[in-house]
Order: C-alpha cells, then sequence, then structure tokens
C-alpha cells in the first residue's frame, strides 16, 4: 500500500506549447502519478492529447475507454496504437471560457521488467450539461523502464494553452 | 509566417526546464500521430452510429410487434 507522494517535478505553462515531456525520471519510486489541469487552442469544445513513454510512438500500446457525452455512453478499444491517450481528454478553446479538463494518469511499478498497465481518469470540464468523462485502462507493451513521459496535443494544430499546469508524482510502496 | 511550435522539457533530475523549438522529425510525427487519431476517431464515430441506428432499428421492429415503447427501451438497454 503507498505511503508516500512525492512531487517529482511540475510544470505551469506560461506560454503555448505543443507538447510537455518529463524526462530522466529517477527510478527510486514504485508508481508514477500525473496530474494535469489543461486546455487546448484547438477551436473545438473538446480537444485531445495523447502519452507517450519513453518517446516511443511504434504500435505498442493497447487501450480500452468507456467514455461518457453528456447521457452518451460509448466505448472504444484500440489493441496497436502508437500512444495512450485519445480523443476528448482535454478541454478545447471553443469551452466555457477560463474551463480546464482535469487528468490523472496512474502508472504502477513503472521500472519493472514487465510489460506496463496504466489508467487514465479524465473530465473536460465545460459548465454545460454534456461534458466528456473517460475512464481508460491501457498497456504499454515494454519491459524497459519508464524514464521520460510526453503529453503531445493532438491533431497537430493542437497546443496546450498558458495556465496548463503539470505535476509528476512518485509514490513508494514502503 | 507560421507559428514556431515549441515543447516544454522538464529534467527530472536536475529541475532544469526548457522551451524548445519542435524539430522537423517531431512535426512529422506530430502529424503521423494526428493522421492515425483520425483514422481512428473516424472508426470510432461509424461503429457508434451502426449502433445507434440498430438499436433505433430494434426499438421499431418490438413496437411493431406491440410492445410499448418502455418495454422495447428495456430489452435493448
Amino acid at each position: 500500500m503507498a505511503n508516500t507522494y512525492t512531487l517529482i517535478a511540475s510544470n505551469t505553462l506560461s506560454s503555448s506549447a505543443s507538447s510537455v515531456t518529463f524526462s530522466s525520471i529517477p527510478a527510486t519510486f514504485t508508481d508514477l502519478v500525473l496530474k494535469i489541469s489543461a486546455r487546448s487552442t484547438e477551436a473545438v469544445a473538446d480537444s485531445s492529447f495523447d502519452t507517450k513513454f519513453n518517446s516511443v510512438t511504434t504500435s505498442t500500446y493497447s487501450r480500452v475507454r468507456l467514455r461518457v457525452n453528456g447521457s452518451v455512453v460509448s466505448s472504444s478499444l484500440f489493441s496497436n496504437a502508437s500512444n495512450i491517450g485519445g480523443s476528448d481528454n482535454v478541454t478545447g478553446s471553443s469551452a466555457t471560457a477560463n474551463t480546464f479538463s482535469n487528468v490523472e494518469i496512474y502508472i504502477p511499478s513503472y521500472t519493472v521488467s514487465q510489460n506496463k498497465p496504466v489508467s487514465l481518469f479524465n473530465v473536460c470540464e465545460n459548465n454545460v450539461t454534456a461534458f466528456h468523462m473517460n475512464v481508460q485502462a491501457a498497456l504499454w507493451r515494454n519491459t524497459a523502464a519508464i524514464s521520460s513521459i510526453t503529453m503531445d496535443g493532438i491533431p497537430s494544430s493542437g497546443q496546450f494553452v498558458s495556465g496548463s499546469s503539470f505535476f509528476l508524482y512518485g509514490i513508494k510502496n514502503s | 509566417m507560421s507559428e514556431t511550435l515549441t515543447k516544454i522539457v522538464v529534467n527530472c533530475e536536475t529541475g532544469e526546464q526548457q522551451v524548445l523549438p519542435l524539430t522537423a522529425e517531431e512535426i512529422a510525427q506530430r502529424e503521423a500521430d494526428a493522421a492515425a487519431f483520425a483514422v481512428a476517431e473516424a472508426e470510432r464515430i461509424a461503429a457508434a452510429e451502426a449502433a445507434a441506428a440498430a438499436k433505433a432499428s430494434g426499438i421499431a421492429k418490438l413496437l411493431a410487434l406491440g410492445l410499448t415503447e418502455e418495454e422495447a427501451n428495456a430489452l435493448v438497454k
């Protein structure tokens, strides 16, 4: 059972950026947790960003997702994705002003020589009835320890706006 | 003049935070990711629309058999 929660690094954007990377992540913790509050420059209500480990972009990520958009529930499965993440996980610039999505990504046992399970939860705040919530379970089929994590705004024009914040925590099991 | 895309790199060992322009390779990867995302989204939306259409068709057939709307909705929920 986790009994510590240590801030490893953080960044609050002072200007828009396409991606945020935490590099040289120490291998001294048991689990990692990312807490993100973000908004995109893309002119939609709900935009998207993806997450990659160790800059790997090959089809080694699997993910299954349950999503709710207002009262509409749907699910999707991707067996050979090139990243973790997906649609509607960050508030876009057409949403109510000054609203941000909140995201948590949990990565247990990030240093072990096994495939890495990952969970992701997010809500795109918009102060309206229909907003997106996502619950995602993913697997990165790679045995390397995770030493860097990149959050990348998509599509290609999407960027994280100034004020978006990214916090990386380490958790120890003793 | 096009906007210069930047990335933030936070070194967790040193605490150094860099703002760097994307390389040509990174921009190409970003565009490839966007294209793959568009394909996956189109597939997901098509599947959702097909499921919704099948559900509506099923409800219509159940209503034609004499079920109430509440009964039909309960069966296809």
